[in-house]
């Protein structure tokens, strides 16, 4: 499936929901569902800074694809990153360089989010770009 | 149902909780379809509609600059913003007008004390004395000026209750003691400190005092006379007035002492190239154009606050702590951090395994508005080895039913991340 087709994916999955509390529920499951990340990353390196709760991502790269894990502290959070690697994770640094993420809007999470909280999620994208671009720049890491 | 609560009478004689509810216009909001349950008073407090009115009589009826025009509307301005200043005085019972300086809040009065204190009186190897419980607002500036004057920041630590200790704060006292900097309040945890012993031990040293009021002024009644506390510090905000304004209380022989904080326009008797000679107090660390109508909109606030009564805002705000304690603390998954037994009416809690983040998210949708996070005081969060907390800091506008709405989406979070 291509980056859009993804988005597209979790857009329809949380339509079905009108209630905040049951996207809520939604996001709980996606966060536990999340593969956990090698505890050797969950340092200070892989922080990312911005987020009310903590946040730790690692990138690999590997055939020319760049892989993330991820964990939080905070469950909601582990399901919004948990969305971001589903959307992101096992593409190339291009299609992540270029990708535009609309699913955050369409499926209310930054309108819901407040600015501060927003960042968090901005944040998590901007880190994911930058890895990327690493990638792409270096050619492999 | 604790018996104090069974036993509630209306305090408010002068008026029903509807009514006083019905003069805070914001307390009708709804959010995501959910009638406001307002818990972030420790952050800020909401208006009553006479002080929005006051704020927007100025702009509407008399808005001009103050102590400058020769003409009527400056006039009125001035005038009606000395009234306010009177206003102030007369609310903390402080013997002078020219002790009543409006800051920006009490962050601007602190950085003020810390920078014209450290000028005048700090030396290389003075101490000064902190709290662990300090907003990092009480910390900060005191730091940055041990940083430019290489004194030493000295802290009383607290006990497993949120209480600081008072024998090791008599220890810190000493002959390096230049100025004891500590809160009223704990807007982390709601203690309240006992602030009268602390300026005594430390006048007995001839040690001033700097009392950080933002949290306890809203709660009860603070008489600096009677405290003898040398410099003491508030927000507007917090008490129920406009943001952008605070002030600063300095007794005379103090103010008069320091050097001003900021040079500008008001707070200078006479401007050559020369030399300047500056006006006098209150003005001398007024410079530049004052919040003037956010200093009207806060006498219009301490108005309110008094035909309300700080006494019965002070049993009313009792009577839901001990409501509120005994509701959260029959949820077992629950823990409340600060137990002192002088709180005010701030609670500070979480749940177990369920980040304070994921609490916080979920009460608000269901229209429930609490602080989560450090709360500007990471050193408390440190002392007790979280890395945050759910607040839920309530005032005498609050309800018994507003409580039980928390506590029942307090279970409705526990089962939802469970």
């Amino acid at each position: 499936m291509t980056v859009n087709q993804v988005q597209d994916a979790i857009v329809e999955e949380f339509a079905v929901f009108d209630d905040w509390m049951d996207k809520y529920n939604l996001l709980i499951d996606m966060g536990k569902d999340l593969t956990a990340i090698d505890s050797k990353f969950k340092t200070r390196d892989f922080l990312i800074e911005g987020c009310q709760s903590k946040v730790w991502l690692h990138p690999e790269l590997r055939d020319d694809h760049v892989y993330f894990s991820a964990d939080s502290d905070a469950i909601i959070t582990k399901g919004i990153v948990g969305l971001l690697i589903r959307v992101l994770s096992g593409r190339t640094p291009d299609e992540i360089i270029s990708a535009e993420l609309y699913f955050i809007d369409k499926i209310g999470l930054r309108q819901n989010l407040s600015p501060t909280r927003s960042n968090g999620l901005l944040s998590m994208v901007r880190q994911m770009k930058l890895y990327a671009m690493a990638y792409k720049a270096t050619g492999k890491k | 149902m604790p018996a104090v609560w069974s036993n509630v009478v209306n305090y408010f004689e002068v008026k029903t909780i509807a009514e006083i509810r019905a003069d805070f216009p914001i307390l009708n909001t709804k959010v995501y379809g959910k009638p406001l349950v307002y818990f972030d008073n420790g952050a800020t407090t909401q208006k009553p509609q006479c002080v929005i009115d006051a704020v927007n009589e100025v702009f509407t009826f008399y808005n001009a600059n103050i102590h400058r025009g020769v003409h009527s509307l400056s006039d009125r301005a001035s005038e009606e913003y000395e009234k306010a200043r009177e206003k102030v005085r007369s609310f903390i019972n402080a013997d002078k007008r020219e002790e009543i300086v409006f800051t920006s809040g009490t962050t601007g009065s602190i950085n003020a004390v810390a920078f014209s204190f450290g000028e005048r009186f700090i030396r290389e190897g003075d101490e000064i004395i902190i709290s662990n419980l300090e907003h990092h607002a009480n910390i900060v500036p005191w730091q940055m000026m041990c940083d430019r004057k290489n004194a030493k920041l000295k802290i009383i630590p607290v006990n497993d209750n949120g209480e600081i200790i008072p024998e090791e704060y008599f220890k810190l006292l000493s002959a390096k003691s230049r100025l004891v900097a500590v809160t009223q309040v704990s807007n982390a945890l709601g203690t309240i400190l006992p602030i009268d012993k602390i300026i005594e031990a430390a006048h007995a040293m001839n040690i001033p005092v700097f009392i950080d009021g933002a949290q306890g002024i809203q709660h009860g009644v603070t008489d600096v006379k009677k405290l003898d506390c040398d410099f003491y510090a508030f927000s507007g905000h917090k008490i129920y007035g406009p943001t952008g304004i605070g002030v600063l209380y300095g007794k005379e022989k103090w103010l008069t002492d320091l050097p001003p904080y900021q040079g500008g326009g008001d707070m200078v008797e006479n401007v050559t190239f020369e030399k300047t000679t500056y006006n006098e107090l209150p003005f001398k660390f007024e410079a530049g154009t004052m919040n003037f109508p956010g200093a009207i909109g806060l006498g219009t606030a301490l108005d309110y606050v008094l035909s309300i009564g700080r006494e019965n805002i002070a049993a009313r705000e009792t009577d839901l702590l001990n409501y509120a304690t005994s509701i959260l603390s029959g949820i077992k998954e629950l823990k409340i951090y600060g137990n002192s037994l002088a709180k005010i009416s701030t609670i500070s809690f979480l749940l177990k395994n369920i980040h304070q983040y994921d609490t916080g998210m979920v009460l608000d949708k269901l229209g429930i508005a609490v602080r989560t996070g450090t709360h500007c005081a990471q050193p408390v969060m440190d002392r007790f080895g979280i890395d945050g907390t759910v607040r839920a800091s309530m005032c005498f506008y609050n309800t018994k039913e507003e409580i039980d709405i928390l506590g029942t989406g307090i279970e409705k979070v526990i089962s939802m991340f469970s």
